[in-house]
């Protein structure tokens, strides 16, 4: 995974609510077994639509998208984050996501930021007057700036000391196979095994 | 302070507790499908790792499967490629696979239930987030992406933070001609597709213990539709008596045992919820969604609301949006909704008492002229039970098609999709844009709704006929 610090470039205002994993990435593109090829996919049903904000070529290049509340709800296909990354995005910016969606995010380095409505209100309406208004987000010191207004937002230590550095998870819980050995030994006999 | 039910087996499977990190829970049933896993095995392949409890994994194939010509190659090559390589992978890692054809293949989270693997005090996951639906016996259980079943294959772990808790209380009795599906689209529409965020919930009350394990899986299933990470209800006689004699459930001594466990798995009368919900049953009637989102809902007898009656703004802009995309007029009574097509299916609603309500209501019925209906049993095993009683024969004496088992036309990942504008009555747990196939319109319904709207070609409840 891709470490994450800070970054500053410009943003795209996506002015709605309830963006459920189906619209980031629609069903049709989750028959690929390989990893990549899927910013091809990202709101494909929505992109075909001349005037989606995505089309608008004063947002090309942009890395951080800010939508409404409930983003990335739905469906648990990390399809979605892969497409956001692969298009270019390294930050979703929303008052409230899926947590699911929030979890496959910070396993692939892709920055979800909470914000209050108003404040995301606010920076969507200035990005939508300035497109070119450049955004910083910067995870050491949990706050995003733009405009002279600067947001702080919560993301527990862990996952930001992880994402900071880049870290896989699996090579981290590995550290502890002895304990999941340990576990194991007091499981339950009866619990039940699929053989 | 007393505990949760949730907090009692979230507790049970934690491995390591350390302060500043996530804890390590232990995962106890791993359920694999074509369409999450390739990247995962990929990735295991790739680091060198092997699947460390192949003996607490399966597989089955759903997502992308024909419900018509089972014994065919998959005309569509991705697809095809798709579940070709989750054999290959089960093979190559071995781990149990149901395949197309085979008699125990099914939708995940129907044939886990059937096989009794899901027990009650057990962790459960799934990349598919109607992992939920294993809470119904008492199970933690919740969807994870596809990085997070590369965790689990090799490390039978995953770092959780502990969610909240918070309880969903139905008090007193559903009034007749309400089902499951009502009750739980009912509690979407009123906490919102966001309301359950951060939560395991915990249904409780009267309402919910008079469901069948079939009716409360239906419930548990659309947590996630609620927002919440899981959906639990506390293991009991209807628990135990639906579990007694699957294949995988404890029998002897450790029936007994095990018996004894799951009761101990209740909530303290002094445990403390961090959010609470109380709806009374008394009030509900057969529920319908008329938006692009599962918490758009209302019941059957109202109208489709204008989105100026929303002070909301979010709520108002995104009513706007989604009656455009619905092709619906504010005002216009719900029962004057014309449907083309009518699903009944799905993870939520592809169990046999679901197949039973939609042959009661066809029974001496018709489809109407001008509506496809299709029936989708949830397994093989659903299948051939409702065959064993007639269901079949029922239903395709009506006019419906009776269709091999899959997920189908719930996400529109096989042959089974609406053209675009085409508009439906499903059974399934999702009315977002484009869901059951591009441009495609849903409206969320229960199983007796669905088939009573099949026999008039607008939304019906069984009682309207």
């Amino acid at each position: 995974m891709e470490a994450f610090t800070t970054y500053t470039g410009r943003a795209v205002p996506l002015r709605r609510s309830n963006v459920d994993t189906d619209q980031i990435i629609p069903a049709v593109w989750l028959k690929q077994v390989s990893r990549t090829g899927f910013d091809k996919g990202l709101f494909s049903a929505w992109r075909e639509d001349p005037d989606f904000v995505l089309n608008q070529p004063q947002y090309e290049g942009a890395g951080v998208l800010v939508a409404g509340p409930d983003f990335g709800t739905g469906s648990s296909r990390e399809h979605a984050v892969w497409a956001l990354q692969q298009y270019g995005f390294r930050v979703v910016i929303a008052p409230r996501f899926g947590d699911i969606f929030r979890n496959n995010s910070t396993k692939m380095g892709l920055l979800p930021v909470v914000l209050t409505g108003e404040q995301v209100d606010d920076l969507q309406t200035r990005v939508e007057k300035d497109p070119a208004l450049e955004i910083t987000v910067d995870l050491e010191n949990r706050e995003v700036r733009w405009d002279g207004v600067t947001a702080a937002f919560e993301i527990d230590g862990y996952t930001r000391w992880r994402l900071m550095e880049g870290l896989d998870d699996i090579g981290l819980t590995l550290r502890h196979a002895d304990a999941i050995t340990e576990f194991e030994t007091t499981r339950r006999p009866w619990f039940p095994t699929t053989v | 302070m007393g505990r949760t039910l949730a907090e009692k087996v979230y507790d049970a499977h934690v491995v390591r507790r350390a302060e500043g990190e996530p804890d390590l829970l232990y995962i106890d049933l791993h359920l694999v499908h074509e369409v999450t896993s390739p990247q995962a095995f990929d990735g295991l392949r790739m680091a060198g790792r092997t699947v460390r409890r192949p003996d607490l994994t399966i597989a089955t194939e759903d997502h992308n499967v024909p419900t018509t010509d089972l014994l065919k190659p998959i005309a569509d090559p991705v697809s095809r490629t798709q579940v070709e390589t989750l054999r290959k992978n089960c093979s190559d890692f071995g781990v149990r696979l149901h395949p197309m054809g085979d008699e125990g293949q099914g939708i995940v989270h129907v044939i886990g239930p059937q096989l009794g693997l899901t027990q009650p005090g057990t962790t459960v996951v799934c990349g598919d987030s109607h992992t939920s639906t294993h809470g119904a016996f008492g199970a933690l259980a919740f969807g994870i992406g596809t990085s997070e079943v590369e965790h689990v294959l090799a490390t039978q772990t995953l770092p959780q933070i502990q969610p909240k808790t918070m309880a969903v209380t139905v008090n007193g009795a559903l009034p007749d001609g309400v089902t499951a599906k009502d009750l739980i689209l009912a509690i979407i529409a009123r906490i919102g597709t966001g309301g359950g965020q951060g939560h395991i919930i915990e249904y409780r009350g009267e309402a919910i213990r008079s469901l069948s394990m079939e009716g409360r899986m239906t419930v548990c299933n659309m947590s996630i539709e609620a927002g919440a990470r899981a959906g639990m209800i506390a293991p009991d006689e209807t628990t135990f008596e639906y579990l007694a004699g699957r294949p995988h459930a404890p029998s002897g001594d450790d029936w007994d045992r095990a018996v004894e466990y799951w009761t101990s798995l209740r909530t303290d009368d002094d445990a403390v919820f961090d959010k609470e919900v109380v709806i009374d049953a008394a009030e509900l009637t057969p529920f319908v969604t008329w938006g692009t989102n599962p918490g758009q809902g209302l019941p059957l007898a109202g109208t489709v609301p204008d989105p100026a009656s929303f002070d909301d703004p979010v709520k108002r802009q995104s009513a706007e949006r989604a009656l455009e995309y619905m092709g619906l007029t504010a005002g216009t009574p719900l029962r004057d909704i014309a449907v083309d097509t009518v699903f009944v299916g799905s993870c939520t609603n592809g169990r046999i008492e679901d197949l039973r309500a939609v042959a009661g209501v066809l029974k001496g019925r018709k489809v109407a002229d001008g509506v496809r209906m299709l029936v989708v049993p949830g397994s093989m095993k659903v299948k051939k039970q409702a065959e064993d009683e007639g269901l079949d024969e029922v239903i395709s004496a009506s006019g419906a098609e009776w269709r091999e088992a899959g997920c189908s036309m719930c996400l529109a990942m096989n042959p089974d999709k609406l053209t675009p504008g085409e508009r439906s009555a499903s059974t399934s747990n999702r009315n977002f844009e484009g869901r059951q196939g591009p441009g495609g319109r849903t409206h969320l319904v229960s199983p007796a709704v669905a088939a009573a709207t099949a026999v008039t070609g607008r939304l019906t409840a069984p009682a309207d006929l």
